[in-house]
């Protein structure tokens, strides 16, 4: 099926050499950063993680957010649901692809990567992180591939593929858990010592990849003939609604417990990030951004009126987006290094290069991404000619 | 009561983990984590030493005396000496007691406390998060005398430990750092870009005999010891005189000791 990638029209390859070329310009970033070392970054001996490490556990939700379609559609036979759900298979698969990456370009020694797997560590939540994301990353390959391919030739898909299906579910929420875990169980840095860590990134994870997904299910309306459905873009609307309601929700929690609390360690990390700490205040920009469109998007949500709109309903879904990408693609791994363990604040903005390299990885992503789904939309309407 | 539910929670946690046998992070539950007290150590937990120290601040009289130490440490272990703060690397350093004791300063404190500089370094926990985190075991605490090591040719650089360790213990190579060593010691290996490092308890000298470099160099005011033997000079100080360790209350069993009182200790 993949020969179907090999043809296109003229804005196809269009697309696809603006994303190689992007690729190369983060490639070759990527190599002075190997040549040099990480010090080409805005990372810090204090702020010892940054854009990388944000930008890979803001995916890990994108990439979770499939089971969003996969509950409704095999749990509880939402039919509606037939068409999109390969679009959201395939979107965790490029979800998938850009976290790896993004761990890989932020390893000081990335040749010794596979030390991961020759000396396997199980008390370390990295270990485990890598056995659910390769995981999950083969079971949408898998199942995608699979069930597309019986659609192909008019078919339900093969029995075996059910139970990886079922099986893709609790997997999703546990690529997120274990992410969460990264930060929530680490002594000493009370801005990710909470327990409702994973139930946040969660959250956010069901907003954030299901507004990606109907805006990426616009994209593809606008420029081919495959139709995942009004309907189905309305539903999944609905649980961007619901999902984007919990995580602000959880945001207020968090909020609640450490100016309520009044404990100094607590509200440290958050004073940083929304009004600037010791003369630092690099994010304090952002941070509002994403707090006034997350407000926006609860408003565009939560009327039924502005949901219906797709006009006003796309919307939402950029600013839901952009809200948590900020949230989790900056605030809340930066947030938890500043101030430092010795209560000295230093400050963190990522560097050009960083961002260059950071853009390549979207790249990538995008690359498989744009691949997959010209071959659905290939397959699809091969399907339906067939048909008629 | 308490020694029937130790037991209880030994018996329980051996019979549900004994597919899983010897994870350490499951080992902290079952030998006294879930009995978490931070004044207790696992009885047992450890046939070997606990090699630990006692800082002195008092004995500290002037910064040359600081610098003596650090310098002692830095020069051996070729430490690079980088001007920008970001990219700093440091085994063995001072800050005040507000940034070493985060919380516990009080604006009524005696002032010579406040200004007074103490030594940090890494803490050689008894219950390392910075070992338990690392995903390829090149940070790892030695059984025989419980010094927090490092590998420098097995860590791939993921600075999982640096986010783990609640003391800023740890530095990263952000680039070579060889162009930065001011006098190579040919004796003790350089590191490369893109790994971390931090205080070794001199591992290299005490295999001599040794007493740790900055021990040596700070005339009496760092004393060095076994915690395990009670005939120990750091267990003499700590059994007569008032000592705190940073951040106890995580439950990480620091293994450095501050004494701030002004008086000569037995």
């Amino acid at each position: 099926m993949l020969e179907k990638a090999l043809t296109g029209n003229r804005g196809y390859w269009v697309w696809i050499f603006i994303l190689l070329a992007i690729i190369g310009v983060g490639f070759i970033n990527y190599l002075e950063q190997f040549k040099t070392g990480l010090g080409i970054t805005g990372m810090s001996r204090d702020v010892s993680w940054g854009f990388y490490i944000a930008q890979f556990t803001f995916l890990v939700g994108v990439a979770a957010s499939a089971v969003m379609l996969v509950i409704p559609y095999y749990l509880h036979n939402f039919k509606k649901f037939g068409k999109i759900i390969i679009l959201g298979e395939f979107l965790a698969v490029s979800a998938v692809s850009m976290c790896i990456l993004f761990i890989f370009v932020d390893l000081g020694q990335p040749t010794r990567i596979l030390n991961v797997m020759l000396h396997p560590t199980p008390n370390s939540i990295l270990f485990w992180d890598m056995i659910v994301l390769n995981g999950y990353l083969f079971l949408n390959i898998i199942i995608g591939w699979t069930t597309l391919g019986a659609d192909r030739k008019g078919l339900p898909a093969p029995k075996w593929v059910k139970p990886l299906i079922y099986l893709s579910i609790p997997w999703a929420v546990s690529i997120h858990t274990v992410t969460a875990f990264l930060y929530a169980g680490l002594p000493g840095r009370e801005f990710w010592l909470t327990a409702i860590m994973a139930a946040r990134f969660l959250a956010s994870a069901f907003a954030a990849g299901p507004a990606l997904l109907i805006l990426l299910c616009f994209i593809v309306r606008k420029y081919t003939r495959f139709d995942p459905g009004k309907e189905a873009i309305q539903a999944v609307g609905k649980i961007v609604a619901y999902a984007m309601i919990a995580n602000v929700f959880f945001l207020g929690l968090e909020f609640f417990t450490a100016f309520y609390s009044q404990i100094p360690g607590h509200m440290h990390s958050f004073v940083y990030l929304y009004v600037g700490l010791g003369g630092h205040s690099e994010l304090v920009f952002l941070m509002w951004i994403s707090a006034i469109f997350s407000v926006v998007s609860l408003i565009l949500l939560i009327f039924p009126k502005l949901r219906q709109n797709e006009r006003t309903l796309s919307m939402a879904c950029v600013t839901v987006f952009i809200a948590l990408w900020i949230d989790k693609g900056f605030g809340l791994v930066i947030g938890g290094f500043v101030p430092n363990p010795l209560e000295r604040v230093t400050g963190y903005f990522p560097t050009a290069p960083e961002l260059l390299i950071s853009l390549g990885v979207w790249a990538v992503g995008f690359l498989v991404l744009t691949v997959l789904y010209k071959v659905v939309v290939s397959v699809t309407q091969e399907a339906t000619t067939l048909e008629h | 009561m308490s020694m029937d539910r130790r037991d209880f929670l030994k018996l329980a946690g051996a019979s549900t983990l004994v597919g899983l046998g010897g994870l350490s992070v499951f080992d902290g539950f079952v030998k006294d984590g879930a009995l978490a007290s931070q004044a207790h150590t696992a009885p047992g937990a450890s046939a070997g030493k606990r090699l630990a120290m006692v800082i002195d601040v008092s004995k500290f009289k002037s910064p040359d005396d600081y610098k003596r130490v650090s310098y002692a440490c830095h020069s051996i272990h070729n430490v690079p000496s980088i001007d920008n703060l970001k990219h700093e690397i440091k085994w063995i350093w001072t800050d005040t007691y507000e940034h070493v004791f985060p919380g516990q300063a009080d604006q009524y404190m005696a002032e010579n406390i406040m200004r007074l500089p103490f030594p940090v370094l890494c803490n050689h926990c008894a219950k390392p998060p910075c070992v338990r985190v690392c995903p390829t075991k090149a940070t790892f605490k030695r059984k025989s005398d419980g010094v927090v090591m490092m590998d420098y040719h097995r860590c791939i650089g993921c600075r999982f430990c640096m986010a783990a360790c609640p003391f800023g213990a740890r530095s990263f190579n952000w680039t070579d750092p060889r162009p930065y060593i001011r006098k190579l010691n040919t004796s003790f290996p350089t590191r490369t870009k893109g790994v971390v490092e931090k205080c070794n308890f001199c591992a290299e000298r005490l295999s001599a005999g040794l007493q740790p470099a900055c021990v040596e160099a700070s005339n009496g005011a760092l004393v060095f010891g076994d915690l395990h033997d009670p005939s120990s000079e750091v267990r003499e100080i700590l059994s007569s005189r008032y000592a705190i360790r940073r951040k106890p209350n995580l439950g990480t069993g620091p293994s450095i000791y501050y004494v701030i009182g002004g008086n000569e200790h037995a």
